[in-house]
């Protein structure tokens, strides 16, 4: 694992600042519609920032400009004190949907990245991958195909993926939504392990409560331009965190907390 | 005997009914040759009027078990028994019936039919009176839980999903049932709404007092709503444990941060994560 | 569900022979019962056809050992064969510019479209007139039915590409070139087996019809024949011949595909 994943506790990677960030969509007519507007936030190193908001209010646009499959309208996001353009293996984002490619099997997956940036050769980058995959328990699937995996273990090969870049920023959308609570909830534990082991920056988005309060450092909730970003609540729950956190007091209390400023002054509707 | 000819406002604490005691049940499927047991000896009693949770993990059976009480399904062995009458039999010759009905997960409201039309289907259907007096009824149970009256003339599409779900439990509910079977009726629905429905089926039980079996993942929700939460293994699926709630009701926000839930809530969670560790592992050697 | 009361039988087979079919055989053996019947009593227009057994007769008599016969499977075969192979190789790279270069889009499929919708039928006669033997009319008709499908459905696979797999190989840094080969090329060949699968069966409904229209051999011709020289049991063997002509390409076919696509065969 040290050898793929950066963990230097004193010049903790991944800081990310976004400035007075704007970006503007078409809806069906033809109007310009702001789905991001004057938003500027700080996402500290080392940090496993969790973003949370009902749907459209930008989440998944805010991780597609960080991971620069978009260019912003105005505003511009620095990252380690650069500021970022193209998408690149520094900040690399696992989406809501596998994005396994389906014809490649799962090492040929995990050794795309450096084999397609030329820099290690073939024999070492399998090497490195099948650390990550005996790491990740995937070691028996080396060589199988992502459709004769399960969706649990999808999501694990592409973290390894990813991972075998040593990003400096996991980027994770919805990354567990769809599977099942059981599969949730071990994926979670799993990748709380791998990020306090070497605190690697994190930006998870997700709408489930439960999920965002056991992973988090810090939730921010966003909400529809033009006030993107509502609150930045801290989670203080001791690390390193295991599924029984859930059943302390204070666990409780934050879940509380946080529902308030989630729905504040929501009524019934019809 | 059916039951259907009492009225919905006689609780279950007058008439004791709803009495239902599952004994060494077991389920095995045939695929093939290959023996899949579904459940394994699983034994319950629930005393009429109780609420009951049941958790475990994904494939423990206990959506088998809830479609065996319901009549979607036969077992293979044991017995059960509502107010000390067969309900499942071997042969599976007992059908689903209005004296034990189901809500399910996804929402089945008919969306062709208004509010009132979906709440008096059942009524309707068995003939028991005429469609004026069933739209009476319907339009007296919705004013009375929660004054639903003034959505009668609705249609589902037009409504959200937590007031659907409300209207699928009263259409349940006007049945008469000796049992409200509950089938993870607030997975899809997120935290606030499912708060928010936790109250208002709490109101129902309160007010009707039937016996109510309620699957469900969130054992937030589980300790929350019920007086026993059961916690059934992985597969094949038995009764690993069963936890005694005895937190008191009318249950309020402040019952969520009490020691008592606290203890009740780490007995649950170190039980049901043990089983799905097991299931999980199991479920990756099964793909190898 | 294994534990449904309805399906309790009333016989309880051995369990080795319960795997057969049974009701499935009894409906077969009953269609032919009842053709045969029909002829028999001549029941309307049963009275011009053949019964099942004088059919079989007939083909056991003069065709499987007919060289003439087989050679007509030969033939129909070719025409098939050749205008499918010209499709792929003239439809595959059209798809694919059609599908990732906007000019070129933009520019030629107003004419594409244009020609799509005329049936490959419809082409029979221009194809007498313009190719200068009737091989080359034929094939070409076979051509027509192959073509518009495997470019439409290419030009459709390329829009349906999924944008995570081609955005993680951006971030993972590769090159138009790399993600031209090693993502868009691969993502593109399920779209090209559901072209390659409709194609075959749409070039066999052609070259029948293409046959008995504008050929002097070949399965469709022979079928046409056996019309006009009244031996209804030729015209019935005709139709079995060209039905199983068409189910073995489909096979082949479908053998290619799962070549073509090892990973979606599931562990």
């Amino acid at each position: 694992m040290n050898s793929v994943v950066k963990n230097s506790p004193a010049g903790l990677k991944g800081h990310i600042q976004i400035h007075d960030l704007a970006k503007r969509y078409r809806d069906k007519d033809g109007n310009p519609v702001n789905v991001i507007e004057n938003c500027s936030v700080d996402f500290p190193p080392g940090m496993l920032n969790v973003v949370m908001g009902q749907s459209g209010c930008g989440k998944s646009t805010l991780a597609y400009l960080l991971a620069g499959y978009m260019k912003p309208d105005q505003g511009y996001i620095e990252l380690d004190g650069r500021r970022i353009g193209n998408p690149g293996s520094d900040r690399i984002m696992v989406f809501q949907e596998t994005a396994l490619w389906p014809w490649m099997t799962v090492t040929e997956n995990v050794i795309f990245g450096p084999l397609v940036r030329n820099e290690i050769s073939r024999a070492e980058a399998k090497i490195k991958a099948e650390e990550l995959l005996e790491r990740f328990g995937l070691i028996d699937f080396k060589d199988k195909y992502p459709n004769q995996l399960s969706g649990g273990m999808k999501r694990r090969a592409e973290i390894a993926q990813a991972l075998i870049n040593s990003p400096d920023v996991m980027i994770l959308d919805e990354p567990f939504r769809g599977l099942d609570v059981m599969t949730r909830e071990l994926l979670q534990e799993y990748y709380l392990q791998l990020f306090e082991e070497t605190r690697l920056t994190t930006l998870f988005i997700t709408s489930e409560l439960e999920e965002a309060l056991f992973l988090a450092d810090r939730i921010y909730v966003m909400e529809e331009a033009p006030n993107n970003i509502r609150e930045v609540i801290e989670i203080d729950l001791p690390r390193p965190r295991t599924i029984e956190v859930t059943t302390t007091r204070r666990y409780l209390e934050l879940k509380q907390k946080m529902m308030e400023f989630l729905y504040a002054g929501i009524d019934e509707p019809i | 005997m059916s039951n259907t000819a009492t009225d919905i406002n006689q609780t279950t604490e007058q008439t004791g009914v709803g009495h239902l005691s599952v004994q060494h049940v077991g389920k095995v499927y045939d695929p093939g040759g290959a023996n899949v047991v579904a459940l394994d000896d699983c034994s319950l009693e629930i005393p009429a009027g109780e609420f009951i949770a049941v958790v475990g993990p994904s494939g423990c059976g206990k959506s088998t078990l809830l479609n065996i009480m319901a009549g979607f399904d036969s077992l293979t062995s044991g017995s059960v028994l509502l107010d000390d009458e067969p309900l499942a039999t071997l042969n599976g010759s007992l059908q689903p019936g209005p004296d034990r009905v189901v809500v399910f997960q996804n929402g089945a409201l008919f969306p062709w039919k208004t509010v009132l039309q979906n709440v008096v289907y059942g009524l309707l259907v068995q003939k028991q009176m005429s469609e004026q007096a069933a739209n009476e009824k319907g339009m007296d149970l919705l004013a009375r839980t929660g004054n639903l009256d003034r959505i009668a003339h609705s249609y589902p599409g037009q409504l959200s999903s937590g007031m659907q779900r409300r209207v699928e439990i009263l259409r349940a509910l006007i049945n008469n049932p000796k049992i409200l079977l509950l089938d993870e009726p607030f997975r899809a629905m997120d935290t606030v709404s499912k708060t928010t429905m936790h109250r208002h089926l709490l109101d129902i039980y309160d007010q009707y007092h039937k016996t109510v079996f309620f699957i469900t993942h969130d054992l937030d929700e589980a300790i929350f709503l019920a007086d026993t939460v059961v916690v059934m293994t992985t597969r094949p699926g038995t009764i690993k444990l069963r936890l005694d709630v005895d937190l008191p009701r009318p249950r309020t926000r402040e019952t969520v941060l009490s020691e008592r839930f606290l203890e009740l809530k780490q007995q649950a969670v170190s039980a049901v994560h043990e089983e799905a560790k097991k299931a999980f592992e199991r479920g990756e050697r099964e793909l190898a | 569900m294994s534990g449904n009361p309805d399906s309790t039988p009333l016989v309880r087979l051995p369990s080795r022979l319960r795997g057969i079919r049974w009701r499935g055989a009894v409906s077969v053996i009953a269609f032919f019962a009842l053709w045969h019947f029909a002829v028999i009593v001549e029941f309307s227009g049963f009275a011009e056809l053949p019964t099942p057994i004088q059919t079989l007769t007939a083909f056991f008599a003069d065709y499987i050992a007919n060289p003439d016969y087989w050679s007509s499977w030969v033939v129909s075969f070719e025409r098939v064969f050749y205008g499918f192979i010209i499709a792929q190789i003239l439809g595959i790279p059209l798809g694919l510019l059609f599908g990732t270069s906007p000019k070129f889009r933009d520019l030629f499929f107003p004419v594409f479209e244009l020609l799509r919708p005329i049936p490959p039928l419809a082409w029979v006669p221009i194809s007498i007139l313009f190719w200068p033997t009737n091989e080359s009319s034929i094939v070409f008709i076979t051509f027509v039915g192959a073509f518009f499908v495997i470019v439409i459905n290419i030009y459709d696979g390329v829009g349906s590409i999924k944008n995570e797999h081609i955005w993680l190989a951006r971030s993972l840094g590769a090159s138009r070139m790399s993600i031209f080969r090693r993502i868009m090329l691969p993502s593109v060949i399920p779209s090209i087996a559901v072209g390659m699968t409709l194609g075959i069966a749409i070039t066999w409904n052609v070259v029948i019809a293409a046959e008995m229209i504008a050929s002097d051999s070949g399965l469709g011709r022979m079928t046409w024949e056996g019309y006009v020289s009244s031996t209804p049991e030729v015209v019935l063997i005709g139709m079995i011949s060209i039905g199983l002509a068409g189910y073995l390409s489909s096979l082949i076919v479908d053998w290619v595909e799962r070549r073509m696509m090892p990973w979606t065969e599931t562990g």
